[in-house]
């Protein structure tokens, strides 16, 4: 048996958005179970490049391959299955504003079409309990809910299909510290007991020294560093340097 | 690369292999159930070490074949036994029962609070828009020209083509439909009074209100919506900027102002559409029906049609700005407002157009 291929892999990527190059020649292999931190400037196409591995954005040129193959090329029901999954988390929540907080979770897994009500239930109130929501909580409404509640909704609902791949955009932004905690030692059970594999934007140094196995740099329209966190937070980079510091600054 | 999740059932004992989760669960779900139910029945040993990956939906599943117990005997790894474990302590009933749709005479109830309910947001729209206006009057240099004029710009010059179109092909159609009636009866030269006054006073007025509605009701609503969905009118509020000023007032000042000449417009060209047509059916020449146009319809119908514009417009901004603040921040809300904004908007116009009728039944029509 061939080694499995790359969770994510991206083959000169390049994606331009009007006249200006947002990525240019990227390249980025994300194995299975890895936790890949990206980070960088604000601006530099972190969040452009979670859209790329949906399949949201179509590159200019190169290859995005989720699974070891291309959405681009893929037909509807591949894509469909592959991006199945495939769990995101938008930076806004990106909640169905017009369905109630249990319908926003239960909408991925009633579209399987072969789940009973019963079970749909149960998978709904042991996601919202993951993400340390009462069951109370299941009637709101998106416009109820605080900014933290969200994020934690959007999580229940990413992960509702047990994705095998979790995009995160800035996970732990607007969480207080101790949920910000917690959802770390949350993303790190799951990693445990199914091999999860993460990609995540995020600006929280916490987070990132918690949860990341991987880092990548993104800067100069490509990754210019990826590696072991230990090893890429040792290195030279500007962007790498000035981020330690802000780290060290902040727990002083 | 994913061992599909298979279960053995053999003496006494129920082994389970290869991956259990949602992904590799689907295709085979019919065929497991059928086994899962078959192990049902007495207690049973479960062997679950094989199995190389569980998710919670797949927990979920044996935790209800296994009525809510742990088995007797159960071989499994640690890592599967916590997600088990999750999902036995999951809360399994949200304890609010559905509460059963309204009845009929229910429904007949809120209907009337809803109706009673936008009664007073409009009046009390209005009431806020004359308080606007005492306002400006004492602080002239607070009135949002800018928004005005964007506004009678999008709402007025931007809905030229699309009423004089519609303006030229009414008259025509009217024109035509009319010129064989009364060529029948030897009548040809009353084209002149019928298209006159029914279009001045009455189509003009009826037609550009319609249009306006569906055309700058609705985005107004919208605008106004989805600026609520962003809180981008609470950001206004937090500037100190008054929203009815800078966002309501506009819209009402422009439609007012603009939709007479709209009204104007388009029952020119559709008097040119059935000048034109007359002209092709029953030989009346240009000047001449140009001249008798003066005879035969008073100036006072011109005057009724431009004060109708004046009124209409000024109805679909109010009821488009109305519904517009209305708009919870969700998509449904925004959709449903924006619906009832038209529709109410083109309502209340035909109800006002019927008071008009009434109330200006001895002006304006010539005595022959």
């Amino acid at each position: 048996m061939s080694a499995p291929p790359a969770v994510v892999e991206l083959c000169g990527l390049s994606t331009r958005i009007g006249e200006r190059y947002v990525h240019r020649d990227l390249e980025l292999r994300v194995e299975r179970g890895q936790i890949v931190g990206l980070v960088g400037g604000s601006g530099s196409g972190k969040t452009t490049l979670l859209r790329q591995i949906l399949g949201l954005i179509r590159p200019t040129a190169g290859a995005v391959r989720v699974f070891g193959q291309d959405l681009g090329a893929a037909g509807r029901l591949e894509q469909a299955a592959l991006l199945r999954r495939v769990g995101m988390l938008f930076q806004g929540g990106a909640l169905f504003s017009a369905l109630p907080v249990f319908d926003n979770i239960a909408f991925p897994l009633h579209e399987l079409k072969c789940l009973d009500v019963e079970w749909i239930r149960r998978l709904v109130y042991l996601k919202l309990n993951m993400v340390e929501m009462e069951s109370a909580h299941g009637g709101l409404m998106p416009a109820e809910l605080s900014g933290g509640m969200v994020k934690r909704v959007a999580l229940a609902r990413a992960l509702a299909l047990e994705p095998e791949l979790l995009l995160l955009d800035e996970p732990t932004a607007g969480l207080d510290p101790d949920r910000a905690r917690s959802f770390v030692e949350l993303l790190g059970h799951l990693q445990a007991e199914l091999g999860l594999t993460v990609v995540m934007v995020t600006h929280d140094p916490e987070t990132l020294a918690g949860l990341a196995t991987h880092i990548a740099v993104l800067a100069d329209q490509r990754i210019v560093k990826f590696g072991p966190a230990a090893e890429v937070m040792a290195g030279d980079h500007p962007f790498v340097a000035g981020f330690r510091d802000g780290e060290q600054s902040g727990l002083l | 690369m994913t061992t599909p999740p298979r279960l053995q059932l053999a003496s006494g004992k129920v082994v389970l292999t290869g991956e259990w989760t949602l992904a590799a669960l689907v295709p085979e779900l019919v065929h497991l159930r059928e086994q899962l139910a078959a192990t049902q029945s007495g207690a049973l040993a479960w062997d679950l070490a094989a199995v190389e990956r569980l998710d919670s939906a797949a927990a979920v599943l044996l935790w209800r074949t296994w009525d809510e117990r742990w088995p007797a005997t159960l071989n499994i790894s640690a890592t599967c036994r916590r997600t088990l474990e999750r999902v036995a302590a999951a809360p399994v009933s949200d304890g609010a029962p559905l509460s059963a749709p309204p009845g009929l005479i229910e429904q007949l109830g809120f209907l009337l609070l809803a109706v009673g309910e936008h009664a007073r947001g409009l009046v009390t729209l209005y009431g806020q828009m004359l308080l606007d206006l005492l306002y400006l009057g004492r602080h002239p240099s607070q009135l949002p020209w800018k928004e005005v004029a964007a506004n009678i710009y999008k709402a007025g010059a931007l809905a030229l083509p699309v009423t004089g179109l519609v303006g030229f092909l009414i008259g025509v159609t009217i024109s035509y439909l009319s010129a064989l009636q009364l060529r029948n009866v030897g009548a040809d030269l009353f084209i002149i009074n019928i298209l006159g006054i029914s279009i001045i006073r009455e189509l003009g007025p009826v037609l550009v209100a319609v249009l306006v509605a569906g055309r700058s009701g609705s985005a107004m609503t919208a605008q106004i919506g989805v600026m609520r969905v962003t809180e981008e009118i609470d950001a206004l509020s937090a500037m100190g900027i008054s929203r009815s000023i800078r966002v309501v007032l506009p819209k009402l000042l422009a439609l007012t102002v603009v939709m007479p000449l709209l009204v104007l417009w388009a029952s020119a060209i559709a008097l040119v559409g059935g000048m034109l047509s007359a002209m092709l059916q029953l030989d009346i020449s240009l000047a001449y029906f140009i001249e008798n146009l003066q005879r035969a319809v008073p100036v006072a119908n011109l005057l009724i049609g431009l004060g109708k514009g004046m009124v209409f417009g000024f109805i679909v901004a109010w009821v488009a700005c109305h519904f517009g603040l209305r708009v919870a921040p969700n998509t449904e809300s925004l959709s449903a407002n924006t619906t009832r904004s038209v529709v109410t908007a083109i309502t209340l116009v035909i109800l006002v157009d019927a008071v008009f009728a009434i109330t200006t039944r001895g002006l304006g029509i010539p005595q022959l």
